[in-house]
């Protein structure tokens, strides 16, 4: 508990200064965009109702989509950068989610910008006509000086929806206060979780008291108490940006999606770097779909991926074959398509599985799928987030003409509390997992073939396709994890009790690797 | 064109044809007038007569559909519009002091837009504060801590700042008691005389009327239905439209003055 109390408060520095730099960034970016459309939408009736229609519509969008989706499309207008300029720019990080941020901000601000200078005494105006003040006079010494405390009442709103949000940016490869939240959900730390929680909330807090401060400086039109909060504000920013200037840049960055598993071999691979002499920071916490299109474009230098899933998701695949043509096929595919370098599978394979409690399935005789097949329409299976909507699920229909009573989708975590507790009776299993032998459960055997094999590879980036320092690596990793250990592995931070952090796992991992004589 | 304005030398401002039409309806119907120099010009009228609209055409604040408007013999649409404005004082019934500007600012706010020394702006308030008759130390209050009178002083002062030739006024004083009205009509129109201004005033108030202006126009319907001296308004007019509108001050004094008769029989 201390340890992970600790390890917590060591990680806070770097992440707070991430999260308060991208908040501010969007902050800002947001502000400016708004304001202009303030001064559309007051200036022209016809303007209005679009600008606030748009800034209403953007919010009903999810926030996680909304961050997600500026990914794909930074990426695609990189690559026209690319084309056209000769230069292109890091689509992942800290792009998607400033501008994803700022577009969150600007309903808020708009709406009561909008309103603050509408309903200004209509005399006032006429006055500031009638001395003959221009339209821009008009709005910098009247309607902005008179809209400013209901317009700050907005920003105050707009900033803590903003410090909120920019925890989810997370999984678009920015750095933030949610990489306690989406690390801490994903290795069931609750202490990790209530620390990225509590932070992001009292940074909330601590901003909206300072926008406070210039709020009522404001209506009181105290010159005093504004120029306190900005000045608060503006510490609290450059403190911040501090950090940035400490730290020669990594050479290399491991990427990492969003489980256990991952954390680990990235802690891993990131020690092995560093023992070979270079210098490695870590994406980790990052969608599956956003990972590979980072590798592909080289905002991360290596990481590891499943062979299914780029077989289904990214060569869109639908046959099923078997392990060895497969991993033939993808680094024939990945080489030639791509550009990257698929170094080897580290010797076991994360693959989906239907997963029972063991005395549940010994209690209704169930040893394969094809027997689960006879009971489905009186069980309830539990999937993954991304499960039921895969090819694997389709095979496996088509396969065993499976028919369950019920179906549910969790996160992962919640899905083995949810076969635990006897909520769902089957649940869609990654077999690595070292929940699996923990919680004594029985992987139903695949005979009809029809589950992708799922073999964990270790993938390089194009630009990184000849670079000494990765191969010399990360090499000695190929083959030499076999499924037991990498699930021991997981269970040791998957675990409730002695829950060990990714980064202590990775050195019991590297040890057991050494020991094994490889 | 009238007979004073004749006797007073070249027209000031002077309107030719001016129309201002919201939508079909025709606030202004092809109105000519002119205001001459040292001229206090008050247009009579009831509400929606178009007296507002007409006065609003001279600083632009409502341009015309048609027809011209002319400032000292130049047409105000080859002027850009705040310039316009900045040279000529406006007064209304709302007043419309800036809320989050001191009383000080408020006055200083035209010197400040055509870039006066600061210095020259804080002689000019203390002057102004003087000529409207607010002490000196209201400079730096807020309007809302004023009441309704010195706000409407603000108001003239703040119209007066940058020595404008012309003043509009679009009901000035008609949200104030009836004895604040007084005062400030009569001194206002002391500040009239002293500082040799142009003023267009727009009331429907005929007692005011007769009592500050050289010269009363009386609109209706969007035109210029009578016009002519307060004396003349009273005493030598036949038509029926005048008539009838100075019958009732007429009526008011006669009652007023059998009073102060019977007050002073023992």
């Amino acid at each position: 508990m201390n340890d992970r109390l600790a390890n917590a408060w060591a990680l806070l520095p770097g992440y707070l200064s991430q999260h308060v730099l991208l908040s501010a960034a969007a902050m800002a970016l947001g502000l400016v965009v708004s304001l202009a459309l303030v001064v559309a939408a007051v200036r022209s009736a016809r303007v209005r109702w679009p600008v606030l229609a748009f800034a209403s519509l953007i919010q009903t969008v999810p926030s996680l989509a909304l961050l997600a989706l500026f990914y794909p499309l930074l990426l695609a207008l990189s690559g026209l950068a690319d084309g056209v300029f000769g230069v292109g720019f890091s689509a992942l990080g800290f792009l998607p989610s400033l501008l994803a941020l700022a577009l969150y901000s600007m309903l808020p601000v708009i709406r009561n910008g909008v309103a603050g200078i509408l309903n200004i005494d209509p005399a006032v105006i006429e006055a500031a006509r009638g001395v003959g003040m221009t339209d821009w006079q008009r709005l910098w010494r009247v309607e902005l000086p008179l809209a400013a405390p209901l317009l700050m009442a907005g920003i105050r709103t707009a900033a803590v929806w903003v410090i909120g949000t920019a925890t989810l940016s997370t999984p678009v490869g920015q750095v933030s206060l949610g990489n306690y939240i989406f690390s801490g959900l994903q290795l069931q730390d609750w202490v990790s979780v209530l620390f990225g929680c509590i932070a992001a909330a009292v940074l909330a807090l601590v901003v909206d008291q300072l926008l406070g401060v210039i709020e009522t400086g404001l209506a009181r039109r105290s010159r005093r108490r504004v120029a306190a909060g900005v000045a608060a504000l503006a510490v609290g920013i450059a403190v911040a940006a501090l950090p940035l200037g400490r730290g020669a840049a990594a050479s290399y960055v491991v990427g990492g999606k969003n489980f256990s598993e991952q954390f680990i071999l990235a802690d891993l691979m990131t020690a092995r770097i560093t023992e070979a002499g270079g210098t490695a920071v870590q994406r980790t916490g990052l969608g599956s779909a956003v990972v590979f299109g980072a590798l592909a474009s080289g905002d991360i230098d290596v990481y590891v991926d499943y062979s299914g899933t780029l077989w289904a998701n990214v060569m869109r695949r639908t046959d099923v074959p078997r392990r060895e043509p497969m991993l033939a096929d993808l680094r024939t595919w990945l080489e030639e398509e791509r550009g990257i370098v698929m170094l080897g599978s580290l010797g076991f394979e994360n693959a989906y599985g239907l997963a029972m409690r063991r005395d549940r399935a010994e209690q209704l005789g169930i040893a394969t799928i094809a027997d689960l097949a006879a009971h489905a329409s009186e069980l309830s299976m539990g999937g993954d987030l991304e499960f039921f909507s895969r090819p694997e699920w389709a095979a496996l229909q088509s396969a065993y003409g499976l028919a369950f009573a019920s179906r549910r989708e969790f996160e992962p975590t919640f899905m083995y509390r949810a076969v635990e507790g006897g909520d769902v009776d089957v649940i869609s299993a990654f077999t690595s997992d070292g929940r699996i032998a923990a919680n004594d459960l029985l992987v139903l055997a695949d005979p009809a073939g029809a589950i992708l094999p799922y073999d964990a590879i270790v993938l390089i980036a194009p630009k990184r396709a000849n670079d000494d320092v990765l191969r010399r690596a990360l090499a000695p990793l190929v083959d030499a994890i076999p499924l037991a250990l990498m699930q021991e592995a997981n269970y040791r931070v998957d675990r409730e009790r002695d829950k060990e952090t990714p980064a202590a796992t990775a050195r019991w991992l590297e040890n057991e690797i050494a020991a094994r004589g490889k | 064109m009238t007979a004073t304005a004749e006797a007073r030398g070249h027209p000031i401002v002077e309107l030719r044809s001016v129309r201002r039409a919201f939508g079909a309806t025709l606030a202004v119907r092809d109105v000519d007038l002119s205001v001459g120099p040292r001229e206090f010009l008050v247009i009579l009228g009831e509400s929606g007569s178009g007296k507002t609209t007409l006065l609003k055409t001279i600083n632009r604040l409502q341009p015309q559909d048609s027809g011209d408007v002319l400032i000292e013999g130049r047409t105000t649409s080859a002027v850009v519009e705040y310039e316009l404005r900045r040279r000529i004082g406006y007064v209304f019934q709302r007043v419309g002091l800036f809320p989050h500007l001191t009383v000080a600012e408020n006055i200083a706010v035209t010197p400040r837009l055509l870039g006066w020394s600061e210095e020259s702006v804080q002689a000019r308030v203390d002057e102004l504060l003087a000529l409207v008759n607010l002490p000196a130390e209201m400079g730096p209050r807020l309007p809302a801590a004023l009441s309704g009178g010195q706000r409407q002083r603000v108001g003239v002062a703040r119209a007066l700042a940058a020595r404008p030739k012309i003043m509009l006024m679009d009901e000035p004083f008609a949200s104030l008691d009836p004895v604040t009205r007084d005062t400030l009509g009569s001194e206002y129109r002391l500040l009239h005389e002293r500082m040799g201004l142009v003023t267009v005033m727009v009331t429907h108030d005929v007692l005011e009327a007769l009592l500050l202006a050289d010269r009363i126009v009386v609109m209706r319907d969007g035109v210029i239905v009578a016009s002519g001296t307060p004396h003349e308004m009273m005493n030598e007019r036949s038509d029926a439209e005048v008539r009838k509108l100075m019958d009732m001050p007429r009526r008011q004094l006669a009652r007023v003055a059998a009073m102060l008769d019977n007050a002073r029989r023992p």
